[in-house]
């Protein structure tokens, strides 16, 4: 993807910087339970990170938060020193784990998102959108009748329309074959090489191995460790990292 | 009493016959609660689609009274309308009394909060679909509103449908706002009451089997339309 | 948006408005009249001529006497056409109308289940007809609407010295409707019915019911018209009105009110003053 020069064509300007990324002291509880429970977090612009870590650790929850989704019931979430604004989530985009199609073809669920372009334009960049995943062939196949993995894709690349500074995905690949997630992640990896942020979730260690860059490690509502890739999975700081690298239960 | 054979019969006979006041006066019916439909579809719709979307203090209770009104009573509705429209009224300088106007104002205030309360039921399970999305693309309450509308188009078609029925069915409200007028404000509905208060009851019932077929007429074509673009569409 | 929407809801009342049939090009008049007019036929018999020599269209309001006269006073009618003497006058007397003109007359007649149980059939005297029915506690079908039918009614009753409202729910049942849905009511629970004779003549569900009682001077039932009042209502079309009241009142207007008839029968007397049908004539 030509991603610099698209940008200038579409008059985008980048404006302040987004990171650090901070979190600090997140909490946030369902009734009685803290789902988050007192979350501190550093992440920066270079790297794609991914959010690791077992079954109810609060990792999608994580995200909604940091994408301004949820408000935290404690805690603050900084971009580059500032709050969440708008205009800062308007640089962000973000993956569901069960995607969210409009009721529309394929193409149109991409043009629907395009909708600061001419309409002339607007189709182009769709079907240029649908090309780089694969879609072209199902461009007015109504998006509901798509198969799993088609509906990912389509997913990823109506996030990608928007030309997200900071791209979060949550478990792209969690219910789909290993072809369709071997597309998926190349479509990551593509837009991290053209300088989007990737924040990924997942429980999938393969995926992790494949896509990180640095892991943060979540337990239970918080952060064990953030550490760089290679040296999360030779030697895990914390213990439940330990446990779930080694493919063990962890408590 | 006349028995039922002999009552089709002469509905059959009445829509052979050609008779051109029966025809007009069909398609004054039409007319009339079409066009108050189609007001109901614009004002409704959006309003649906607006509490669908939008919470707000007194959320609920606005929810509530639109829900009430769906039960508004014709006579009432017509009578609040006579006496706007009533020369002695607010509205008297726009001499609508008596109009197919007026009774199109009637009707339209009848079914708007019927289609407002079927398309924010149907709009909120849609919403609470698309309302991370939504979100996270940061849109504007007017495109919720549009995206919603077009993508629950199919199932709005039922609310817009179940307005047609209430007001092509409705006689309370246009017969005072009308009067009943003949060649002018009559239409299917009044003129059963007409032929009934004159003791023809079986030329009553025979418009009123004519007015049937021609309501599940306009519900079968609406239908069958709406399940045919529906396939092309998503399925 | 609400801009745009007030445009929208305005467009669709253009349009519907646009299809509206060519005949509207006619100048017309709006009369509030009764049903006891309309439901006979009168209206169709009588319009077609006025129309045929004048062009103009007469678009009928058919209701009940009260709910006429409260129309007219909202000024939603050029002519006021009803059977009520006394509440015409007051009409006339508060500013509502112009002058009140006799037009013509017909009689109520006593309508009763041919099972009789008040035995007053073939009767000449409509009280004592009514004091037999409220001892008997026959069943009695009111308008009970404040129309022209409904206060003779009442006024016959108190002549017979009978508390109906008394007997109200009992066996004196008031329907709150116009002549056609009481008859059907009457019909429907073999009740006696006071009805003007055009309705009846016309009434087509007349099931086992028969005149019980008629040709009482006290079952006298008068018709007149009425201009409303310009004065107060400025858009009262004075010219056009006063045409058809003039036609009404007219020999030609009379004598097409005597040709009107029901299975051969006449329905309707004229009584137009002489000087009002020389004027016109």
């Amino acid at each position: 993807m030509l991603k610099a020069t698209e940008t200038e064509n579409m008059g985008h300007v980048r404006r302040t910087p987004l990171f650090p990324l901070v979190a600090k002291g997140l909490k946030y509880a369902s009734g009685e339970r803290a789902l988050i429970d007192g979350l501190s977090l550093e992440i920066g612009e270079t790297t794609r990170t991914v959010i690791l870590g077992p079954n109810g650790a609060g990792k999608s929850l994580l995200l909604r938060l940091l994408h301004g989704l949820l408000e935290p019931d404690a805690g603050s979430i900084t971009w580059g020193g500032e709050a969440m604004s708008g205009e800062v989530q308007a640089r962000q985009a973000l993956v569901f784990q069960r995607p969210t199609l409009l009721r529309r073809s394929a193409l149109a669920n991409l043009t629907f998102v395009l909708s600061h372009l001419p309409a002339a334009e607007r189709t182009t960049r769709a079907h240029e959108l649908l090309a780089a995943a694969h879609l072209e062939h199902i461009a007015a196949t109504p998006a509901r009748l798509l198969s799993g993995g088609e509906q990912q894709r389509l997913s990823l690349a109506r996030a990608l329309a928007r030309e997200p500074d900071v791209l979060f995905l949550d478990e792209p690949s969690a219910s789909i074959d290993p072809a369709a997630t071997a597309l998926i992640e190349k479509m990551i990896a593509n837009a991290a090489d053209d300088g989007t942020k990737i924040v990924l979730v997942t429980h999938d260690l393969g995926q992790a191995r494949r896509l990180a860059d640095e892991v943060v490690f979540l337990h239970q509502g918080r952060v064990t460790e953030v550490t760089p890739a290679p040296e999360f999975f030779s030697r895990p700081r914390t213990d439940p990292a330990r446990s779930f690298v080694a493919g063990r239960l962890v408590l | 009493m006349t028995d039922f054979s002999s009552i089709f019969g002469l509905a059959l006979g009445l829509v052979a016959s050609g008779d051109g006041e029966l025809y007009a006066i069909i398609a004054l019916s039409l007319r009339v609660t079409l066009t108050a439909v189609a007001i109901g579809c614009l004002v409704g719709l959006p309003l649906g689609a607006f509490l669908a979307v939008v919470r707000f203090p007194g959320h609920g209770a606005v929810t509530a009274l639109l829900n009430a009104f769906m039960g508004l009573p014709p006579v009432v509705v017509g009578l609040v309308v006579y006496l706007l429209l009533s020369r002695a009224g607010p509205l008297g300088v726009l001499g609508l009394l008596y109009t197919p106007t007026a009774m199109i104002i009637a009707q339209a205030v009848l079914v708007t909060p019927l289609i407002a309360a079927l398309a924010r039921q149907s709009l909120s399970d849609l919403h609470g679909e698309y309302d991370e999305l939504f979100q996270s693309l940061g849109l504007s309450t007017r495109r919720k509103m549009a995206a919603l509308i077009w993508d629950g188009r199919y199932s709005l078609s039922t609310a817009a449908l179940a307005g047609f029925g209430r007001a092509i069915a409705e006689v309370g409200a246009v017969i005072i706002v009308g009067g009943n007028i003949e060649h002018v404000t009559r239409v299917m509905t009044t003129a059963i009451a007409l032929e009934t208060s004159k003791g023809d009851l079986a030329l009553a019932l025979a418009l009123g089997i004519i007015l049937m077929t021609l309501s599940l007429a306009v519900n079968a074509a609406v239908l069958s339309l709406n399940r045919t673009a529906r396939r092309l569409a998503y399925a | 948006m609400s801009r745009k929407l007030l445009a929208g809801i305005a467009a669709a009342l253009v349009l519907a408005s646009a299809g509206a049939p060519a005949r509207a090009e006619n100048p017309f008049i709006v009369v509030q009249s009764t049903t006891s007019t309309e439901n006979s036929g009168l209206f169709k018999h009588l319009l077609p001529m006025f129309t045929a020599k004048t062009g103009i269209d007469v678009r009928v309001v058919a209701v009940g006497t009260g709910q006429a006269i409260k129309n007219a006073e909202n000024g939603d009618g050029d002519v006021l056409f009803v059977h009520a003497k006394k509440s015409e006058k007051e009409f006339v007397a508060k500013g509502g109308g112009v002058k009140r003109f006799d037009v013509m007359y017909n009689d109520f007649v006593i309508i009763g289940p041919k099972a009789d149980p008040a035995k007053i059939d073939g009767g000449k005297d409509a009280t004592a007809a009514l004091k037999k029915i409220a001892e008997a506690k026959a069943p009695f079908a009111s308008r009970g609407d404040d129309s022209g039918t409904h206060k003779a009614e009442l006024k016959l009753w108190e002549g017979a010295g009978v508390d109906v409202k008394a007997a109200g729910g009992d066996w004196y049942r008031s329907t709150g409707s116009g002549m056609g849905a009481t008859l059907n009511t009457a019909a429907g629970m073999g009740a006696y019915v006071l009805s003007d004779r055009a309705s009846w003549s016309a009434f087509k569900n007349k099931a086992d019911m028969k005149i019980a009682v008629e040709g009482d001077k006290k079952l006298f039932n008068q018709y007149g018209v009425i201009l409303v009042n310009p004065e107060k209502h400025k858009h009262v079309k004075v010219k056009e009105g006063q045409m058809f009241i003039d036609w009404l009142l007219s020999v030609e207007g009379q004598t097409a009110i005597r040709s009107f008839r029901i299975e051969g029968e006449q329905q309707f007397f004229p009584n137009a003053e002489q000087t009002a049908m020389k004027k016109a004539g």
